[in-house]
């Protein structure tokens, strides 16, 4: 697919360059093809939805793209440089964050604490100072605080600060798992079905923190969602995959009206 | 109706996070401290330091190690009793090379020797979880009382295999050998323990304290937010060792003053450092005084009802030790699964409340 260097969406905003472009990526385990030669990329500000049924090979796709999977064959560049064999924590430090398919929260802690896990890769004092709590560790502790307070104040999620999180309801932890995303500052950010399970209401929320993430934060935004409304209403450009194959790439309206698409989630008649 | 956050305004983020949010709190841990340096030195005697409040210290010390690593870290260890002879040992070996070096010095240089050592057999905890890496852990604990019986570099080819505590003076008191002044011995203790706690706090709220509990709960989760689980690990390995070693090598040189490493650092010290932990409340600074102040007081008491009330025999009292002890145990874990200090935090949570809580 050949693309202008920028490109206006109908809502006026402007999509930049390629942040990450998957080149030819093939992902066995064993003798199970999860991904076949899958390549598409992602443009910078714009907010891309990879779709698919069940088994697709949808969340494999992101554990690839943020280092969890590494494609037997392949290249993944990010921000115009080939990534070599790195490590997921490494990625992160790219600045890659992402939230999890099933919540993957740290039970134990507080919002406050979970959400300042995302600070850490931005934090760099060492034990020594951390051990005297003084001056430098002092200071960045603050300064990491008030970075994550505005992520609790855009996610209104103030009240429920210092509770444990494993006491939290579940639409009110995929928020917070939504904060410890941003609060890595990422350049890219992967959502992993950020409105399972969710009803309506939550639903509605959740797609305009997505969207006014994108939009405050210019965060480009790749996201996995089995709700096509959703997808359709807030995509940019939609990635459709189907037994582990690209089957349909582009705005909205033109995967809608894509044949294959429709193949793929209506079933073919066969003959 | 003293237990009140109401009207006390937090204006900073650092005001915020300090150590005790409340008022109440933050005096009443100025009184113990002042009780504990200003008072009790003057009346402390030698049954006291040597029955309740040396053993209290040091295995506080050695709690907080293990709740470093399997509280805030979650990598379960059973090797404490081998890094605490770690610890003594290296000390033994510090102070009889090097005569001229003070007993603080030696004592945290054993800390750091047990870190590099705990490092070390924290080595398998990148490949294994969960009961493999303690089985892994049991093997230091093992292998490590094994290497100071054999070796006898370690114990300067003495003849009975012991260890003996050279006599050190701080400011020309005695703290370790034959005639020591109890207050002075307290002090030292203190003084470590105090120290100690207040960076295990400082380190456990801070960015590292993150990363370990981020790897104790969800450690995928954690290496895609940017934990390292290398670095995460292997730190909690040597700050934890370096805490137990810390306490080995007090409990060598204040508390026994001549060692036999299978008597003193056995597999049974590595259990009991682990009932503390879990018995205080994985995670929790305060669990781990707690759980050392319950493992040291709980057979003291009953040596005392049973024996000096009761009157019983000594041998009979002593079998029953174990029997209430281990069923005390038991019952405490199926009742409060989260040790003591969860205990705690139920009782500031009512006190907030108290006397209105509607």
């Amino acid at each position: 697919m050949t693309m202008a260097e920028t490109y206006q969406t109908p809502d006026g905003r402007t999509i930049g360059g390629q942040v990450m472009e998957m080149k030819n990526i093939t992902l066995r385990f064993g003798g199970v093809k999860a991904i076949t030669d899958i390549s598409f990329d992602i443009r910078e500000g714009e907010i891309r939805a990879i779709i698919g049924p069940n088994g697709a090979g949808k969340s494999s796709m992101l554990n690839v793209m943020n280092g969890f999977y590494h494609p037997q064959e392949g290249e993944v560049w990010f921000h115009g440089k080939k990534r070599g064999p790195m490590k997921p924590h490494q990625i992160a430090k790219q600045g890659i964050a992402r939230t999890f398919q099933n919540i993957a929260l740290f039970s134990g802690m507080s919002t406050l604490d979970n959400i300042m896990t995302g600070r850490l890769t931005h934090m760099k004092t060492g034990i020594l100072k951390q051990a005297m709590w003084w001056g430098p560790a002092e200071k960045e502790e603050t300064e990491n605080r008030e970075v994550v307070e505005k992520v609790i104040d855009f996610l209104e999620i103030q009240s429920i600060r210092k509770t444990p999180v494993g006491r939290l309801p579940y639409g009110l932890q995929k928020r917070v798992e939504l904060g410890r995303a941003l609060a890595a500052e990422p350049k890219l950010l992967l959502l992993d079905e950020p409105m399972a399970g969710m009803n309506v209401e939550e639903k509605e929320d959740m797609s305009r923190f997505i969207l006014d993430v994108n939009d405050e934060f210019g965060t480009t935004i790749a996201l996995i969602e089995h709700d096509m409304g959703v997808v359709m209403d807030i995509a940019d450009r939609v990635v459709v995959m189907d037994y582990g194959k690209k089957i349909g790439d582009g705005s909205p309206d033109e995967v809608r009206n894509n044949q294959d698409v429709i193949d793929a989630y209506l079933g073919v008649a066969h003959d | 109706m003293f237990y009140r956050e109401a009207g006390d305004f937090k204006t900073t983020y650092a005001d915020d996070s300090q150590t005790f949010p409340i008022k109440f709190d933050r005096y009443r841990y100025w009184a113990v401290l002042a009780f504990a340096f200003l008072v009790v030195p003057f009346i402390i005697n030698d049954y006291w330091l040597n029955a309740v409040v040396l053993p209290f210290l040091i295995y506080s010390v050695a709690a907080i190690g293990l709740n470093i690593l399997t509280g805030y870290c979650g990598q379960v260890s059973l090797g404490s009793g081998g890094f605490m002879a770690v610890g003594a040992y290296a000390c033994y070996k510090f102070m009889t090379s090097f005569p001229g070096m003070d007993i603080f010095s030696v004592i945290l240089l054993s800390g750091f020797v047990t870190a590099a050592v705990g490092i070390l057999f924290g080595l398998p905890s990148l490949r294994i979880k969960g009961f493999y890496l303690a089985v892994a852990t049991l093997a230091a604990q093992f292998f490590l009382v094994w290497l100071f019986n054999k070796v006898p570099w370690f114990y300067n080819y003495s003849a009975s295999g012991q260890i003996n505590a050279p006599e050190r003076t701080v400011f020309g008191y005695a703290v370790t050998g034959a005639e020591t002044h109890a207050w002075a011995v307290y002090l030292v203790a203190l003084i470590f323990v105090v120290v100690l706690a207040v960076i295990a706090r400082n380190l456990t709220r801070g960015s590292l304290g993150r990363k370990w509990m981020a790897i104790r709960d969800m450690d995928i989760a954690a290496e895609i937010i940017g934990v390292n689980p290398m670095t995460a690990k292997l730190s909690a390995f040597a700050i934890s060792s370096f805490y137990v070693g810390v306490s080995g090598a007090m409990f060598f040189v204040l508390y026994l003053g001549a060692v036999e490493v299978g008597e003193a650092f056995g597999i049974g010290k590595s259990f009991i450092i682990l009932f503390m932990v879990i018995i205080g409340g994985l995670g929790s600074i305060f669990g781990s005084f707690a759980g050392a102040a319950f493992m040291v007081l709980m057979p003291v008491l009953l040596k005392n009802v049973m024996v000096g009330q009761l009157g019983w025999a000594t041998d009979l009292a002593a079998h029953f030790e174990f029997v209430i002890v281990g069923g005390l145990i038991i019952v405490f874990l199926i009742l409060e699964p989260h040790g003591l200090a969860q205990l705690w935090r139920l009782a500031k949570e009512k006190l907030r409340l108290w006397p209105f809580p509607h």
